[in-house]
């Protein structure tokens, strides 16, 4: 079939052929018999779940949130809490902007490498700081090649 | 015990850390079997999730065995032999119980955007995966299911994540007999994906990658037909050449945030993170499906917006559909194919590595090294 002409109505195929040297070939071919269709269908006892609403784990009172929840959920997660420099960073990203604005996200981005960089120095702090002291030994052999030659 | 930890971009490798402890009276605390490295993993890997946190262990595809369940815990005893849906949920909020376990709202305090998922960042909930010897499973009446007596532990970690979700991005097509579809990416998702658009009636197959040895297994597992977009000057031209100028009638998106093939794009998005992701994949199937078609999307992304060719799908009228998979739905069938020899799913592993080897397991799994298509970690003692 092609797109400047009509053609058939369903492209054409050989169902045998297919069914032969594929295993399976149209087992779900009913859309209306597929594990996700609909989409949607409500049926709270299907999950398994034997309450309304969840008990509340304990503890949390410090977790940081999306200002987009009303509260805190029922469940979280623990690993590694907000700590350090980069707690700070979080916790402000979090507080201050939802997760529908760009400083939400690039703020996390920021925490992480901040976080990162201090695990890098935990690890070896000689290899984590030796391009910032090259770097700053470079910057001021330059200053001083400038103050030199205009001295 | 031990556990994969994350040390910060690049930086991962075995350490101890203390066992989970039960949390909350429907967790359950299981010891992993089996676990694998997912190629989302790759993008936590690779720094490029936001709140992604040193110290943090991933893994969201595992089996394993109960330890210790939690006081309200009913349908699961210590001994259980189990697999854990990748989503963490809680089964009774307003999505739970409209059927979309991937979108929870009563466990991911970190952002309403996105559900529970283990070990993947603070951004999806701020839980440990199972990338260790032990993990805890919250809201164990409601993921877990235990693993029936003749199925083999591989092809249950892949129901885990990979199967599933490959199966639910072929129904996200609407897929209908003789349709032809275009998988984008040879990873395990596009061929369970390709493998799975066949049960759907598909007509024909074609799956593109850039990697010879993962098309190879395309062409071999997935009966598909193969494109190595670096042998084209042009894809979408290639791709318009194979369906008579027509466009596929679906395409699914299983690459996600580090698509290959087109550097601009590559750069701002995987590089300097100024994207959620590069959208290449995305935007090839928008220019490569027909007008009035579908375009699935399984690829993972991360929040931050990505430049995406939305004039282009509005004008062409088509119809895009997307999530993570809510895992559980698709077991039952899923369990139905494999007993019927129409699924395979051990057969993509390529490797069996040791938990005390993840940091190698990623380092090739992220230079696609030595022929990898889907890496099984073995913790210690299993």
């Amino acid at each position: 079939m092609d797109p400047y002409t009509a053609g058939t109505e369903r492209p054409p195929f050989d169902a045998e052929a297919l069914r032969s040297r594929i295993p399976g070939w149209g087992a779900d071919s009913d859309p209306a018999d597929r594990p996700s269709s609909p989409r949607e269908r409500f049926d709270p006892a299907a999950s398994g779940a034997h309450w309304d609403v969840p008990e509340r784990q304990a503890g949390g009172e410090d977790r940081e949130r999306s200002i987009e929840h009303r509260q805190l959920t029922p469940v979280f997660g623990t690993t590694s809490p907000l700590r350090g420099v980069s707690g700070v960073i979080r916790r402000f990203a979090y507080d201050n902007f939802s997760e529908g604005r760009a400083a939400h996200w690039l703020l996390l981005i920021a925490g992480d490498r901040v976080e990162a960089m201090g695990a890098r120095f935990e690890r070896d702090p000689v290899r984590a700081a030796a391009p910032w002291l090259i770097g700053a030994a470079a910057v001021g052999a330059l200053v001083s090649l400038r103050r030199g030659r205009r001295g | 015990m031990k556990a994969m930890v994350y040390r910060g971009p690049y930086q991962v490798g075995v350490e101890e850390k203390p066992e989970p402890v039960i949390e909350h009276p429907n967790d359950a605390i299981v010891r992993v079997t089996l676990a694998s490295i997912c190629g989302s993993d790759l993008h936590l890997y690779h720094g490029m999730m936001p709140d992604t946190r040193v110290g943090t262990t991933f893994g969201h595809e595992f089996i394993g065995e109960v330890v210790e369940v939690g006081t309200s815990v009913q349908n699961l005893a210590v001994g259980d032999r189990v697999m854990v849906p990748f989503n963490v949920y809680c089964g009774s909020c307003y999505f739970c119980a409209r059927g979309l376990y991937s979108n929870c709202h009563n466990v991911n305090p970190n952002a309403t955007a996105v559900g529970g998922i283990y070990g993947y960042s603070h951004t999806c909930g701020g839980y440990d995966g199972g990338q260790a010897e032990y993990v805890r499973v919250p809201f164990a009446d409601v993921g877990p299911s235990v693993i029936p007596d003749w199925l083999d532990d591989a092809d249950a970690l892949l129901m885990t994540d990979a199967l599933a979700t490959g199966y639910f991005g072929a129904q996200l097509g609407d897929i209908t007999p003789g349709d032809t579809v275009v998988v984008l990416g040879a990873g395990p998702v596009g061929l369970f994906a390709a493998r799975s658009a066949w049960l759907m009636g598909a007509g024909r197959v074609i799956v593109v990658d850039r990697l010879d040895y993962r098309l190879e297994k395309a062409r071999a597992f997935a009966f598909a037909e193969t494109r190595n977009y670096e042998h084209y000057r042009d894809i979408i031209v290639e791709l318009k050449n194979a369906t008579d100028g027509l466009g596929a009638d679906v395409v699914i998106d299983a690459v996600g945030a580090e698509a290959d093939g087109n550097r601009p794009q590559h750069v701002t998005a995987t590089k300097l993170k100024l994207q959620g992701g590069s959208p290449v994949a995305l935007n090839w199937a928008i220019d490569g499906v027909r007008k009035g078609g579908t375009v699935s999307v399984l690829g993972a992304y991360g929040p931050m917006f990505s430049a995406v060719k939305f004039g282009d799908a509005m004008n062409k009228g088509l119809t895009l559909r997307m999530n993570q998979c809510p895992v559980k739905r698709q077991w039952p069938r899923l369990l139905e194919h494999i007993k019927s020899g129409f699924l395979t799913p051990s057969d993509i592993v390529t490797h069996r590595i040791p938990l005390d080897e993840v940091a190698d397991g990623y380092r090739m799994f992220s230079g696609k090294e030595d022929g990898i298509i889907k890496a099984l970690l073995v913790p210690s003692g299993s």
